[in-house]
């Protein structure tokens, strides 16, 4: 690629999922595989339905707007985009488009690829409602309603960024500040991202900064993971490249394309002269409404905290290393798992190593995530805490730590039967000796063939114990001690 | 006819008094549905099974009305009078509806309107045309023409209907009856069938001023499900029926009602606009001051224009959800675009379609300034001429129309140009959601003619006020049509 560059802009769909109801409709916004049952008569676009802007919606996507460092609007609008479509019952979608302005204009982002610090330049961030979802089958096709009218936030950002590793960065951490500011779960295996990828590519010789030097825009639509933008990006630019080659690139007319997964090529959609029309106007049903300053500010302060700020919180304040630091931040399950355990009290970097060691462990082995894991922070503290009052050794809450996974039980039920057995086989060695050693008659007696003398030895290690001594070790030690 | 000649105020008294009961009134009601129905077609639905409501403090308790069929009606099939919708029945109300259901109001049919509310005639819903009840060979005017030709013929005291460009205020005035739109989201549109939304308003048709206004102050208020509405708690329309006017101020405008601006008018104009005049001098005889003003002509004449664009635009996209894969009978075809074609195709009036081109046409990208954005800036410059006159009236005085009901047959002849904003200008009240009403004020060859006022935002109550002083100065409250020989 020396000889060309590639310019790579990215269109970010992601669900909004931190709303109890829907963007326009009083329905339910969350995930179920019953279909059609998260539906009101107006996400069917039942004759006389009116929308009702969801103002929670509208406070998660000026949230992300605010974070993108974008500019607000004063009023609020939406626009009617109108095309036929099964999907979309209304015949058109509520959404934003840049005239009038919708929830964010000309912001940046700042993110890290391969260790280095890059910025891509957000041309805007709209909110919109999502479209129904369709099962195709052999002849027939099934729509699930249950998807339309969960709010969506589209973020378009300009060309600036230049290979599919750039691009994965982007998309990973945006998926992170959604997440950590409790915008939306953002998870592409349940479908709330979803990507279209816009590219191009010119001489590397050339000024990057002068539009007129860059190539012909393709447009591929629905890469609905990053691992297929990865792919999708890779493919077009070699696609690209040879047209180069060829001589054929000029002739190339502005199009859009799709990914297929399946031959893992984009194919060709339609080219720049069928661009739909899709006549957009600004919705009468839904009066523009003001966007007070104090509205924004009091959004702006409730951003909660983010990976890259949390990150740094980590390392300055509780002064872990930067591995450590990014491992608990990777995911905002990991990272507010490792956060209750300091409010309940468990010491940073006592909790960092369950955390990113055992428990990611764990979690790996088993595929699960940290919701799904059992062992929640007030019952790893019941393990930390006996550790520090020296109730347990450290292999010992290890073997407390998967037991009580094991048996779905609190540690306590077995810190409180272990921690009364000593199981430490030099201990109880001493304590056998010092009874072999104070019953001389009883151990010539039993050495001479008397050999159910053997439970007695027992019973005096319980009673110098008070019970405490694992028997089975105590029997094994005491064969061995008296077999001498 | 015994009891639904009478208004809403002397059935409950009857009612409340138990002079007579809500299953005998609702009978009367649909002995006249049927009847009427023969003669002038107002119906979709005659609603043979309607049930007595108890009588309660609410003055519409047990009391029949109709319902303009572009209402959403739980259990009831409710048409919008287009085959796109000939078998849908909602399982849902209209929160209108719903209000006037709680306030125990019987529904005893669904009226005819033009398809969806498109068109002033009458005559294109899918169930044929509406007669007017004071000459069957005219228009009622549309589009809530079933709702005015059964109120006009005494079926019930009132019937609801919904309001774009004059589908309230123009069939009142053909039919002889009272029609009044209150102020933009004064009432909920929830469950109303959109026709262009930023234009759409529900009201009723009536026989008189305080009947009209006894069923607005039913259906009001704030609707959490419609964001345009606005919550009106502290307006009380029939109490502000006091018939005091003394030192109101109205106007009239020069451009829409001088005669002279219309030089080849036909002797029924000349009689429509002398009327006209009269009457504003019955107002002047109970101290109401009336003042002519005069508005930029171009504004007026592009008041038709305006109109068609904005409402074709909204209606061309309100209506793309009549695809028949929801609801509405499905359309045939080997893909949903087939389909959905064949259901539009076959479901549509050419009307409509021809509605649904302009409206995709001024909604093309490279068409949208020259048109969509020109009528909505055009809209706003009309607007605000209104707004600036209400600065010194209580509201705006004209003539509805040209004169009375057109002939079904044989008027074919195209609207003079000049007549255009006569016949156009109530559109403004739905331009700038101006609350407006209609009362009869007389006859042309003993047919019907209207006066309209129309007032400020949120002003509803002195507007009703205003009409309910002129009503009384004239004696056409409560008519019931009789037909000319």
């Amino acid at each position: 690629m020396a000889k060309y560059i590639a310019k790579i802009g990215l269109e970010m769909h992601c669900e909004v999922s931190e709303t109890k109801t829907k963007v326009f409709s009083g329905a339910k916004n969350s995930y179920t595989s019953v279909p059609n049952s998260h539906v009101r008569p107006v996400d069917m676009a039942f004759p006389g339905t009116l929308p009702v802007v969801n103002k929670e919606a509208v406070r998660l996507a000026l949230m992300a707007s605010i974070i993108l460092h974008c500019s607000q609007p004063e009023y609020m609008y939406f626009e009617r985009k109108n095309y036929y479509y099964p999907d979309l019952p209304k015949g058109f979608q509520l959404t934003q488009e840049t005239k009038p302005i919708p929830v964010g204009i000309y912001g940046y982002v700042e993110f890290e690829c391969n260790g280095e610090l890059k910025k891509v330049r957000v041309n805007n961030i709209h909110l919109e409602e999502d479209a129904a979802s369709l099962d195709h089958y052999y002849s027939t096709s099934n729509i699930d309603y249950n998807r339309a009218g969960v709010p969506l936030l589209e973020l378009v950002t300009e060309p600036d960024l230049h290979s599919a590793d750039e691009a994965v960065a982007f998309l990973e951490h945006m998926r992170s500040i959604y997440q950590f500011a409790n915008i939306s779960e953002a998870d592409s295996k349940k479908g709330q991202i979803r990507c279209d990828v816009n590219i191009s590519i010119m001489d590397a010789s050339l000024d990057e900064n002068d539009p007129q030097n860059w190539g012909t825009k393709i447009e591929i639509k629905n890469v609905n993971s990053f691992g297929g933008v990865r792919d999708a990006i890779n493919y077009e630019i070699e696609r690209q490249t040879e047209l180069k080659e060829t001589g054929e690139y000029d002739q190339m007319q502005q199009q859009t394309r799709r990914w297929d997964e399946e031959t893992q090529s984009t194919i060709y959609m339609r080219s720049k002269v069928d661009a739909i029309d899709y006549k957009y106007f600004v919705e009468p049903n839904i009066p523009k409404y003001r966007i007070s300053k104090e509205w924004l500010e009091e959004i702006r302060q409730s951003i909660p905290e983010l990976a890259h700020e949390r990150k740094n919180k980590y390392m300055k304040e509780y002064e872990l290393s930067n591995y450590d630091a990014s491992v608990l931040t990777s995911k905002k399950d990991i990272s507010d798992y490792f956060e209750e355990c300091l409010k309940i009290g468990i010491d940073p970097k006592t909790a960092c190593n369950w955390v990113s060691v055992t428990i990611t462990g764990e979690l790996n082995k088993e595929n699960i995530t940290i919701s799904e894991f059992y062992l929640r922070p007030k019952m790893l503290k019941q393990i930390t805490d006996a550790i520090k009052s020296g109730k347990l050794s450290s292999k010992q809450a290890k073997e407390i730590f998967y037991k009580s996974i094991e048996n779905q039980k609190e540690p306590k039920e077995f810190i409180s039967n272990e921690s009364a057995q000593i199981s430490d086989s030099t201990e109880l060695t001493k304590i056998i000796t010092e009874i072999i050693a104070s019953n001389p008659s009883q151990v010539q007696e039993y050495k001479n063939g008397k050999t159910n003398l053997f439970d007695y030895f027992v019973g005096q290690v319980m009673k110098s114990t008070r019970g405490k001594a694992n028997p089975v070790i105590t029997k094994e030690i005491l064969t061995q001690e008296l077999s001498k | 006819m015994q009891y639904m000649n009478k208004s809403i105020e002397e059935l409950h008294e009857l009612l409340k008094n138990q002079k007579v009961t809500s299953q005998e009134l609702i009978k009367e009601s649909l002995t006249l549905a049927h009847q009427m129905q023969d003669k002038y077609n107002p119906f979709v639905t005659i609603l043979d099974e309607a049930k007595a409501q108890p009588i309660t403090e609410s003055l519409l308790s047990g009391i029949p009305y109709g319902i303009k069929d572009n209402y959403s009606t739980k259990g009831i099939l409710s048409t919008g009078s287009s085959n796109t919708l000939k078998d849908y029945i909602p399982f849902f109300n209209a929160t209108s509806i719903e209000k006037l259901n709680q306030a125990g109001a019987v529904p005893i049919g669904k009226t005819v309107l033009d398809e969806f509310g498109m068109g002033g005639t009458g005559t294109t819903g899918h169930t044929g045309v509406v007669r007017n009840p004071w000459d069957p060979t005219r228009m009622c005017a549309g589009s809530s023409a079933g709702s005015a030709a059964a109120v006009a013929a005494g079926i019930f005291p009132y019937a609801l209907g919904s309001d774009t460009g004059d589908s309230i205020r123009k069939p009142a005035a053909y039919c002889g009856i009272v029609g009044y739109k209150p102020t933009y989201g004064m009432i909920s549109r929830y469950g109303l069938f959109p026709f262009a939304s930023s234009l759409d308003h529900v009201g009723v048709l009536a026989r008189s001023v305080k009947d009209a206004a006894i069923v607005v102050d039913a259906m009001k208020g704030l609707d959490k499900n419609d964001m345009t509405s606005w919550d009106s708690q502290n307006i009380h329309l029939f109490e502000s029926c006091t018939g005091q006017v003394q030192g109101k101020k109205l106007c009239y405008i020069k451009e829409i009602c001088d005669i002279s601006r219309y030089q080849n008018a036909n002797p029924e104009l000349k009689q429509h606009l002398d009327n006209f005049y009269q009457t504003l001098e019955n107002f002047k005889k109970i101290g109401v001051e009336i003042h002519e003003e005069s508005i930029d002509e171009a504004l007026l004449k592009a008041l038709a224009a305006v109109y068609v664009v904005i409402s074709c635009a909204e209606a061309t996209s309100n209506m793309s959800n009549l695809t028949g894969i929801i609801f509405g009978p499905r359309g045939q075809g080997s893909n949903y675009i087939e389909m959905m074609k064949d259901h539009r195709t076959k479901g549509f009036s050419p009307l409509i379609k021809r509605r649904f081109v302009i409206g995709s046409y001024v909604l093309q990208k490279e068409n949208q300034d020259r048109y969509f954005h020109n009528a909505q800036k055009v809209r706003r410059l009309i607007v605000d001429c209104f707004k600036e006159l209400f600065k010194t009236y209580d509201g705006v005085i004209l003539p509805v129309g040209t004169g009375p009901a057109k002939k079904l047959e044989g008027s074919k002849e195209m609207l003079d140009e000049n007549l255009q904003v006569l016949e156009e200008h109530l559109q403004i009240g739905n331009f700038g959601g101006f609350p407006s009403i209609t009362i009869p004020n007389g006859f042309i060859n003993d047919l019907p003619v209207g006066i309209n006022i129309t007032g400020n935002c949120y002003d509803d109550a002195n507007v009703l006020n205003l009409a309910y002083a002129l009503e009384s100065t004239m004696n056409y409250k409560g008519q019931i049509a009789k037909e000319v020989k």
